[in-house]
């Protein structure tokens, strides 16, 4: 009884392994961006330095999340859970600053 | 039991309270990682917790019976109705349904053996009672009980000598507790389905558990981090929500009400699965709307994030952030009547069979309803700046968490109770105790919205000579409700021995958890269950009659 | 039935016996669980994003006393980390356990070596009055002094869970080595290795709010 009842569900295959290239290629990405925008708000402090991190940050958790954390490989909804989860924490920052903007 | 004759057959035959070889007694019970056991844990630990808190408000009410100090002084009335809410909200609302209900009946609804993770669900029940040790030694030790109310509100919360730091690290191992469960649900239902299960076709009451849980994991890690930095606040002077230090005390209010809001929530979508579960049952009939029921759970969940701005119209914030919570605390009611809407059109026209589940899911539905329209003032801008921090208020959460919330977990015991032990307690004496609740309730919680129309402050221990009249009324309410209250648990307690068998389906229900035996085996089922039909499908029910003696195996 | 039997039936309905093993459940767990580490720090930001608004001057210049070249390099440092150990499992996955155990060994070191820099980091703060609660940072300008009880705070929850994973790493080291985590049952070390690169992850938004932030 015991086996008819348990993990028919799957989900144990062996995973695709994805070649150590690649995650070399990924890390040497993330310095080549950590050194964009360190150099940015060295050379251009103010508004572009701060404008190249609001942008090339982002990009460095994509890189972590999608290829190091698997998430590209996973199932969509592991990425549409995610996507809710930062949603979620994006509409506390927005709402709350509907009072922090406008005081 | 009769000793079977192998392994195999210890968990599926017998039932989950028989005594294990090897594991008997108490050692037995708080080893175990059956998920049945676990929830009969939690049982037992927020049933005390909840007979101290209704303990504590019988004395407040008493306090308020006539003008002046009756035998609470002020000071005293501040510990005391803080410890009402904080044991009332953390220790039993907020986990309640899902710890105690939602451990035994989803994993059985969903066809499985148990929770994702068995061993995290005990260590679960292990924090919740490390966290409610914490809440209750912060009582005894250095500063005496906390006079902050249950919010913690910052500057007071700093500054006060009463033992807050206690209190909110209490909160934040129960805020794990609840997250770990959480987490072991969303991933049962994702994983642990019945083969034919979809997720449509999952009991009503597994799609607000889903929700609940999805709030517990997004929500709770906020207040969270927001207890510690308030425990930090007091111990190293951070200065977050010290406006001397250029903190902002209404940024603790953001934080604080952006978990407590949507915990609502998750006080709230597990009852309204439960009703979802009994109105079918009793109407002979399925459930109207299952989608739009199902989704409605989840629109809640989403909307129930954003409209935390409306605990704090009159604290200072901006005018912009003002309307726009209210505009969106006005589409909260939207999916709550979507789904009032599909209750009443399931019981149109249904064969009704009055019974005591339905008499709890009928007057649920009669409190929530003033609990959520009486919730409408207080969304809006300008009748909130009249009631808001007035009895009104107390009245009005009252309806929704004690009359949505904890009646609905009445109205679950009373549904799953011959489940749960397989013996069905007296019928004509929980009929007796419901009337007593309901009227009691009533006549508690109105007056205090009419109190606070008249202009009662909460939380007041003493008030001017025009409003004892409905004080009275109030606290006489008190009575009814605590002797009805008392009188279903001496119900459902002697039944535990002393009931009548009850057979595997004594309601004619459809679901799962009703066609395994009652009590269920440890494993839960004999044959795993597969799913060809709907989850409120009465067809064979109606056209065998049904035979409340019969077993399922 | 023997007691040992029954005992086992029971304690073992975890996730973990054969017949109930279900990775990918546990990987949803565990992603779940990531999710609430996210939201934690999460409160965090947006009391920065909130202070940072009501007074960016007063950011910009206490920035200007973080020592720009430590973060840099601890950022190096633990993105390292990350590669090292997502090489390690992917190691694992493959069957070459030796060198699954090297690169989580490397992963180790360079955890190690970012909290000694860390360490220097504080310490300096410390002596130089600025903790939280000492007489220099009450004297500061209000906008300052939340900035550093900022700092202190958001790199001390993530201190802590450089901590935690780092005790998470010895474990499973010590479980690859004696094989009951192996090519067929590398969950556990993935589910570190999720954990270590959300540490990461944070780690990449605190360098420029804190240190590139003048």
């Amino acid at each position: 009884m015991n086996h008819s009842h348990s993990m028919t569900h799957g989900g144990n295959a062996r995973p695709h392994v994805l070649p150590d290239g690649l995650f070399v290629g990924i890390w040497v990405g993330l310095l080549l961006l950590t050194a964009a925008t360190v150099s940015a708000s060295v050379f251009f402090p103010g508004k572009i330095g701060i404008l190249v991190a609001v942008l090339v940050t982002p990009a460095k958790a994509a890189l972590i999340l999608m290829y190091f954390m698997h998430l590209k490989y996973e199932k969509p909804a592991f990425v549409a859970m995610f996507l809710v989860a930062v949603g979620i924490l994006a509409i506390f920052m927005g709402l709350t600053f509907f009072d922090y903007l406008h005081r | 039991m009769a000793a079977p004759s192998s392994v195999a057959a210890f968990g599926t035959t017998g039932s989950y309270l028989d005594t294990f070889p090897g594991r008997r007694g108490l050692w037995g019970w708080l080893t175990t990682v059956d998920h049945k056991k676990i929830g009969l844990m939690y049982a037992a630990a927020m049933f005390t917790f909840f007979l101290v808190g209704m303990a504590l408000g019988f004395l407040i009410r008493l306090e308020l019976l006539q003008p002046g100090t009756q035998f609470i002084g002020p000071k005293t009335y501040n510990s005391v109705f803080t410890l009402h809410g904080v044991i009332m909200i953390f220790l039993f609302i907020v986990p309640g349904i899902p710890a105690i209900l939602g451990n035994f009946i989803l994993p059985l609804q969903l066809g499985a053996e148990d929770v994702a993770f068995p061993r995290l669900n005990l260590l679960s029940w292990y924090v919740y009672m490390v966290g409610a040790v914490m809440a209750l030694a912060s009582l005894f030790i250095s500063g005496g009980p906390i006079d902050t109310g249950w919010t913690f509100y910052a500057p007071y919360a700093v500054n006060t000598q009463t033992n807050v730091s206690w209190a909110v690290l209490a909160a934040f191992v129960l805020g794990f507790s609840s997250i770990l469960t959480g987490m072991n649900f969303i991933t049962t239902i994702h994983r642990l389905r019945a083969p034919g299960m979809g997720f449509f076709g999952m009991p009503l009451f597994c799609w607000g558990l889903y929700a609940t849980s999805w709030i517990q994991i997004i929500a709770t890690p906020v207040v969270g981090i927001t207890l510690v930095l308030l425990f930090l606040e007091r111990t190293l002077g951070i200065g977050f929500f010290d406006p001397s230090r250029g903190g902002d005390p209404i940024l603790y209010q953001h934080l604080f009400w952006i978990y407590s809001h949507p915990v609502v929530y998750v006080m709230i979508l597990p009852a309204m699965g439960i009703i979802s579960e009994i109105l079918p049952t009793f109407a002979r009939r399925t459930i109207f709307g299952y989608k739009a029921i199902a989704m409605s759970s989840m629109a809640i969940a989403v909307v129930g994030y954003l409209v935390w701005g409306h605990h704090m119209f009159t604290v200072g914030m901006s005018d912009t952030a003002r309307w726009i919570f209210s505009i969106l605390t006005f589409f909260v009611a939207v999916p709550t009547g979507v789904k009032v809407f599909n209750w009443m059109a399931t019981l149109y026209r249904g064969s009704i069979e009055v019974r005591v589940p339905l008499l709890y899911a009928l007057g649920w539905v009669f409190l929530f309803s003033i609990g959520g329209l009486t919730g409408l003032a207080n969304g809006a801008l300008a009748t909130d700046i009249h009631i808001h921090d007035t009895a009104y208020i107390v009245g009005h959460f009252h309806y929704t968490m004690f009359g949505g919330a904890v009646i609905g977990m009445f109205a679950g015991l009373h549904f799953w109770f011959p489940k749960i032990y397989g013996r069905m307690y007296d019928e004509k004496r929980a009929t007796w105790a419901w009337g007593l609740i309901m009227v009691g309730f009533n006549t508690l919680y109105f007056p205090m919205l009419i109190l606070g129309i008249m202009g009662m402050p909460r939380r007041y221990q003493d008030y001017l000579p025009q409003f004892s009249f409905w004080h009275m009324v109030s606290t006489i309410g008190s009575w009814i409700l605590v002797a009805g209250i008392l009188l279903m648990f001496f119900n459902l307690l002697r039944a535990i021995r002393h009931g009548k068998i009850a057979g595997d389906n004594p309601w004619g229900a459809t679901t799962l958890e009703w066609k395994t035996s009652s009590p269920p085996p440890l494993l839960n089922f004999a044959q795993a269950p597969v799913v060809t039909t709907g989850p409120y499908d009465f067809t064979e029910i109606l056209a065998k009659g049904h035979d409340p003696e019969a077993k399922s195996l | 039935m023997s007691a040992d039997h029954a005992h086992a039936l029971e304690a073992g309905r975890g996730n973990d016996l054969p017949v109930h093993r279900d990775d990918e459940g546990s990987k949803t767990g565990m992603w779940l669980f990531l999710f609430t580490e996210l939201l934690l720090f999460g409160g965090l930001f947006l009391i920065y994003a909130v202070y940072r608004s009501m007074d960016g001057a007063a950011f910009h210049h206490a920035a200007e006393e973080l020592n720009r070249t430590l973060g840099v390099t601890n950022t190096v440092v633990l993105l390292t980390s990350s590669l090292t150990m997502v090489l390690s499992v992917s190691a694992l996955q493959r069957g070459n356990r030796s060198r699954s155990l090297a690169m989580l060994t490397a992963t180790f070191l360079l955890s190690c070596c970012f909290l000694v820099i860390k360490y220097f980091e504080w310490s300096a703060k410390y002596h130089h009055g600025i903790f939280p609660g000492t007489e220099h940072i009450h004297a500061l300008p209000a906008g300052e002094g939340l900035f550093f009880s900022l700092y202190f705070m958001m790199t001390g929850l993530h201190g802590i869970h450089v901590v935690i994973g780092m005790i998470a790493m010895a474990i499973v080291f010590a479980k690859v080595r004696s094989g009951s985590i192996n090519q067929d049952r590398h969950g556990a070390l993935e589910y570190v290795g999720l954990y270590w690169h959300l540490v990461d992850l944070i780690w990449v938004f605190l360098l420029p709010l804190f240190y590139l932030t003048n």
